[in-house]
């Protein structure tokens, strides 16, 4: 909360100038909400690239609620259809293949988006005061697009959708008495079948809009509470600011074409290079696959899952590595908001994110041998990062200044 | 009495109301939303298909047969002598899930074990007459069995399951 109110100048409404759109506005204010979003809200004029991250995900989100939209139209959810139903949707329907492209490899493109955006946040402490509840959302936001994924995977009904299926709803079996009757309610049955490829369908055709709620409180948040930048300074005068339009539009714009670019490169030339291809066999009950492998935006919690010997305490430690999430904004105890002053915390943060991406390489290698220990040191680093480094680092951390201004560290870069 | 008492005593059984009526539409929601979540448990048609019987006249010793109950794999398996006898050799103390090999098949039928072909781990389908105790192996997370079925080494916490079965004769077992 900045303590004025700050805003643009913002002089020729349309509704002061089209009696049309006064008498619209008067009734519904959409053209004054449409105003403050993009002419009068103050965004920090030295917002980067990392900041394109956020609308990025937004667009991911409509081209898979879009390409959803026409694969359910074609889509049977049905043990005994389901997989050539897809098969159907790849041959038979006109364009029916790029819809399907365009969703599976659209899904892996958001995680990227999703990873992205996190990682932003979490080097320019974006959770920090008075963002926390945006914050907040925003992870409920990645618990409901993993729930959402995980379940599109399972509809094509092949052999990595059961058993993805069969192993993810089984964690829930780890939890003491109640356990195993959580998971056959899940199931509807006494394993994953019917039942379940049914209310999956449901669900994942229903979270996405769930979703699209999340993202307007995500925003009702962020405009009430403000954008971070990369100084992590508060806005303090009308120099610090500039409207969104033109210039965060032209700018998202930029994101957007190098986002396609990315995305069209693996849609036409490497579609099936993010997923599995035991997914291209149809479900088998009485056969396992012998090497399971979850999506690549799961593997690192994956791993951490695998490397705890006991069965609820991985189920915990996995859960518990997402609650470290919620906890941010009170872990880190340092005064300093955006990483880039904080000499100490910048080498600890690059050692984090190196360490989950070896977490991700761990989740995908064979549970056994050195791959085992290797995913409990990396799990340790993941844990001690939260819980020892962002608590205990200030009280040793040098900070580098802080700029006096947005505008004076606008300046200091331009 | 003064008008002012009156009032009081008012507002205090307008509470009582207020109170009786947020506990009554709590108690309706609660009753409301039971049919909901009972509609996603197993369906009568799904809990009623929990019997099959198998023919085991033609298992070899030393192989099994697979078969499909509720859903899920079991497997009847003929031990060999030595098997039984391994089984029988385990101290229990040294067990995860402590449990004779007596008690996990039928007295007189120690030749034959049935077992659901779970990991009771994470629900994955393990490989029969594999892994460090020559029993199951889990290829999803490693977990392995002995020739009894129980857990031995690995994340799982109970040896693999077993149904509910009878010797309708000699050589027909009812699962379920």
């Amino acid at each position: 909360m900045s303590d004025k109110h700050i805003e643009n100048d913002y002089k020729e409404s349309l509704t002061e100038r089209s009696k049309v759109a006064k008498w619209v506005n008067d009734r519904l204010p959409v053209i004054s909400m449409m105003e403050n979003v993009l002419f009068k809200h103050a965004y920090p004029k030295n917002l980067s690239y990392w900041w394109s991250f956020g609308s990025i995900a937004g667009i991911a989100l409509m081209v898979q609620i879009i390409s959803g939209l026409f694969l359910s139209m074609h889509y049977t959810a049905n043990t005994e259809m389901a997989f050539d139903s897809v098969e159907h949707i790849m041959r038979d329907v006109q364009f029916g293949w790029l819809m399907r492209y365009i969703h599976a490899v659209g899904a892996s493109m958001f995680f990227v988006a999703l990873y992205a955006h996190m990682g932003r946040g979490m080097f320019y402490g974006s959770y920090k005061a008075p963002r926390e509840i945006l914050w907040w959302m925003g992870v409920v936001m990645f618990l409901l697009t993993m729930a959402t994924a995980f379940m599109g995977y399972v509809l094509p009904w092949g052999q990595m959708s059961f058993w993805g299926a069969t192993v993810i709803t089984n964690l829930f079996s780890a939890f003491p008495i109640v356990g195993e009757s959580i998971v056959t309610w899940l199931w509807g049955g006494f394993s994953v079948d019917n039942p379940t490829l049914n209310r999956f369908f449901t669900l994942h055709f229903l979270l996405p809009f769930v979703i699209v709620g999340a993202v307007l409180i995500h925003l009702v948040s962020l405009h009430t509470s403000g954008s971070n930048n990369p100084s992590g300074v508060k806005l303090k005068t009308k120099k610090d600011s500039i409207p969104f339009h033109p210039y965060f539009t032209i700018k998202d714009m930029v994101g957007f074409v190098a986002f396609f670019l990315v995305f069209g490169y693996f849609l036409f030339f490497y579609p099936n290079a993010l997923g599995h291809p035991d997914n291209y066999i149809p479900a088998n009950p009485m056969v396992t696959p012998p090497h399971i492998v979850p999506e690549w935006y799961f593997l690192p919690f994956y791993a951490i899952l695998r490397a705890v010997p006991d069965k609820l305490g991985g189920v915990l430690m996995m859960f518990g590595a997402i609650a470290m999430l919620f906890a941010l904004p009170f872990l880190d105890r340092s005064k300093i908001t955006s990483g880039a002053y904080r000499p100490l915390f910048k080498k600890f943060f690059t050692v984090f994110i190196i360490n989950f991406l070896i977490l991700g390489w761990l989740g995908q290698a064979p549970a056994e041998g050195i791959y085992i220990m290797a995913s409990r040191i990396t799990t340790f680093i993941y844990y001690a990062y939260f819980l020892i480094v962002l608590p205990f680092l200030p009280r040793f951390e040098k900070a580098l200044p802080e700029p006096e201004s947005i505008d004076a560290h606008y300046k200091s870069k331009h | 009495m003064s008008q002012k008492t009156d009032s009081v005593k008012d507002e205090n059984r307008r509470k009582i109301l207020t109170k009786t009526a947020y506990t009554t539409t709590g108690i309706g929601a609660a009753c409301a939303i039971y049919p909901f979540v009972m509609s996603m448990n197993p369906a009568e048609d799904v809990q009623a298909l929990s019997s099959v019987e198998i023919d085991i006249s033609g298992i070899e010793v030393g192989s099994a047969k697979k078969i499909m109950w509720r859903g899920k794999p079991v497997s009847v398996r003929r031990r060999p002598q030595n098997e039984i006898d391994e089984a029988n050799k385990v101290d229990l103390n040294t067990l995860r899930d402590p449990q004779k090999d007596s008690d996990r098949v039928k007295k007189g039928k120690e030749e034959w074990l049935v077992t659901i072909e779970i990991c009771t781990h994470l629900g994955c389908v393990p490989t029969p007459e594999s892994g460090e105790f020559n029993g199951w192996f889990c290829p999803c997370h490693g977990s392995q069995y002995d020739t009894s079925a129980r857990i031995r080494k690995g994340p799982a916490p109970k040896n693999l399951a077993i149904p509910p079965y009878e010797f309708l004769s000699d050589t027909v077992i009812k699962i379920g």
